[in-house]
């Protein structure tokens, strides 16, 4: 679809048909105060050729560090061939055009990455993507509310071991909607949160839903049958906040408890999508059929046209902002577009053992090295129990942010300082290991770790 | 000209009434309603029980690219919900004013329903918006 921009004219002639002065002119209704104006520091233009040697600069003083850091965002091999393909023409865009079915390569691979993201997560229903997964789990907690007719309820549970920045993105969102976030706390020997904590939090009070992390931010893994079960019991609906690799070796959401959980939601930036400072990421959601109208986004559907040929067709998103207006279920329709065909990509090139034996990997490496580094004098596991590719580490004698000052100092990322997160914790660290951190890796944070807390 | 039954009330936003006796009236679309959204996918009928105020939001008609509200046109509790709608959907095309019902409505105020329009006004107003 060609995109062809106005000429001066057509914009002379706009201007004048509205009586306006120049382009600038459009934005008068905003606040002076309220404009961004300049951006200091930031130059006008500059050639192309000293942005390139500026950006080389700049790059190099990032170095490439040993990364040991994962906490909501986690490392992992990314094969060349994703990213190839992604970046082609024909994908390079992350929106659908109006006439969506025009775009029949981009409906399918949208039409896969649902297809897989439901099946990774053992539910009916996938959307279209989402943002990141903190807004992800927002967008949740919102359908669960709405769907949740018989219960009437605002409140809903979430526990302090989901990842901090999806509790803080998700109250930013749903704050003002009335509805009420309730902590339930996590056990201090296990890390985990036990059923007398999501017993404590329920109380007597209806519930709308409960938010169960797997593995949750501390990387342990939750009694996820049970507390499914409990939420169940007490009419809430249940969301599922999973690690889309966790899931190539867990029990699928769709499968716990008695019943399955309700809602999934994550982030799929494990799936190929490289760190790059923080995002783009890609949000999924996943659901049951019947909650399928109070799912955000938009399905794509595969179909036959009048000659029996497959195609693919957009099949639900006639509850989107451009047609209920304030009554949308979210602000959310294409998203990104482009993440789902690297994340769809990468899930197809991995294939199910493939991803399978990458999930087996990270979970191996981050016990050896839990095991490695454990067995340095001053250093120990905070939380006992199984843990999937994360776990927290206490330092005897030194405060963790030294420790981890003195190992960005020799390239390494050794991990993320919990006390900012969690000042009830006291000091502490999460380390992540995932397939990229073999015994040499392992081998060189162990040995740096031991300089940093000798 | 699509089918407007003479002995139903009728309202702006293009939905019937029937009165079932002194205080309960059947709801639905008009058949007007029901040719302008095309095919129906989709029927979110109120839960019964829940009491509306006129003009209050009480169903959700979807077709393929849109979805619309349907109104209460007066104030009431809802006294029953046409759940059949949740597998066939399509009843409210093929039969607007029978099987294709929505909600049943007890009315807080029979009076208040003389202020809606007659067939004959209401054919007349689908024809004006048509224009």
């Amino acid at each position: 679809m060609p995109f062809i921009p106005h000429t001066e004219t057509d914009v002379r002639s706009m201007l004048d048909a509205i009586g306006v002065e120049d382009i600038d002119g459009l934005f008068d209704e905003i606040a002076g105060g309220l404009r961004a104006g300049e951006l200091e520091g930031v130059p006008e233009g500059m050639p192309e050729m000293a942005v390139n040697r500026l950006m080389e600069r700049r790059a190099a003083q990032e170095g490439r560090p040993l990364c040991f850091l994962g906490a909501g965002a986690y490392p992992h091999h990314i094969p060349q061939a994703i990213w190839q393909l992604t970046t082609r023409g024909e994908f390079y865009s992350a929106y659908t055009p109006y006439q969506a079915e025009a775009s029949q390569g981009t409906l399918q691979v949208t039409y896969e990455f649902q297809s897989m993201m439901a099946e990774l997560t053992g539910m009916e229903v996938s959307n279209a993507s989402l943002y990141d997964g903190g807004s992800a789990l927002a967008e949740a907690i919102l359908m669960a509310v709405r769907g949740n007719r018989k219960a009437k309820s605002k409140r809903v549970i979430v526990p302090r071991a989901v990842h901090p920045h999806y509790r803080d993105a998700t109250r930013t969102i749903v704050r003002n909607q009335g509805i009420e976030l309730v902590e339930a706390d996590f056990d201090r020997s296990t890390g985990t949160t036990p059923l007398e904590q999501l017993d404590a939090a329920l109380g007597d009070e209806a519930v709308a839903a409960v938010v169960i992390p797997q593995p949750n931010f501390f990387g342990r893994l939750e009694d996820v049958d049970a507390l499914t079960d409990r939420a169940h019991e007490c009419g809430a609906q249940v969301i599922a906040v999973a690690n889309p690799t966790a899931l190539a070796l867990l029990s699928p959401p769709g499968q716990w408890g008695a019943k399955g959980v309700d809602i999934v939601v994550g982030e799929g930036q494990p799936l190929g999508i490289p760190l790059s400072a923080g995002g783009p990421y890609v949000g999924f959601l996943c659901t049951r059929k019947n909650l399928a109208r109070q799912m955000p986004g938009r399905v794509v559907g595969r179909t036959v046209d009048a000659e029996g040929n497959t195609g693919y067709v957009m099949t639900l998103r006639a509850r989107e902002q451009d047609i209920r207006r304030s009554k949308a279920t979210s602000n959310i329709c294409t998203n990104q577009g482009l993440m789902v065909t690297a994340a769809t990509l990468y899930m197809s090139i991995m294939g199910p053992e493939g991803f399978e034996r990458v999930a087996r990997h990270c979970h191996a490496n981050a016990r050896a090295l839990r095991d490695e580094l454990c067995a340095i004098d001053g250093v120990s596991a905070a939380f006992d129990g199984p843990f999937f590719h994360e776990f927290v580490l206490r330092i005897d004698g030194r405060p963790v942010t030294d420790v981890l000052g003195d190992l960005a100092g020799e390239d390494i990322l050794g991990g993320l300082a919990l006390e900012p997160y969690y000042d009830d914790l006291g000091d502490a660290m999460l380390v992540c290991a995932t397939e990229l951190h073999g015994e040499d890796e392992r081998r060189a944070f162990a040995e740096a770790l031991a300089r940093a807390v000798a | 000209m699509s089918e407007v039954p003479s002995d139903l009330k009728y309202t702006r936003a293009h939905e019937w009434l029937r009165l079932e006796d002194d205080s309960v009236v059947t709801i639905g679309i008009t058949d007007h309603a029901q040719a302008q959204l095309g095919d129906l996918v989709f029927v979110e009928v109120p839960e019964t029980g829940s009491s509306l105020g006129a003009g209050d939001a009480a169903a959700v008609v979807e077709s393929v690219k849109a979805a619309s509200d349907v109104y209460a046109p007066v104030a009431g509790e809802v006294v029953g919900a046409n759940e059949q709608l949740d597998e066939s959907p399509e009843l409210v095309n093929n039969d607007p004013f029978g099987e294709g019902w929505i909600y049943k409505l007890r009315v807080e105020n029979p009076a208040a329903l003389d202020e809606l329009m007659s067939a004959a006004d209401y054919e007349a107003f689908a024809e004006s918006e048509e224009d």
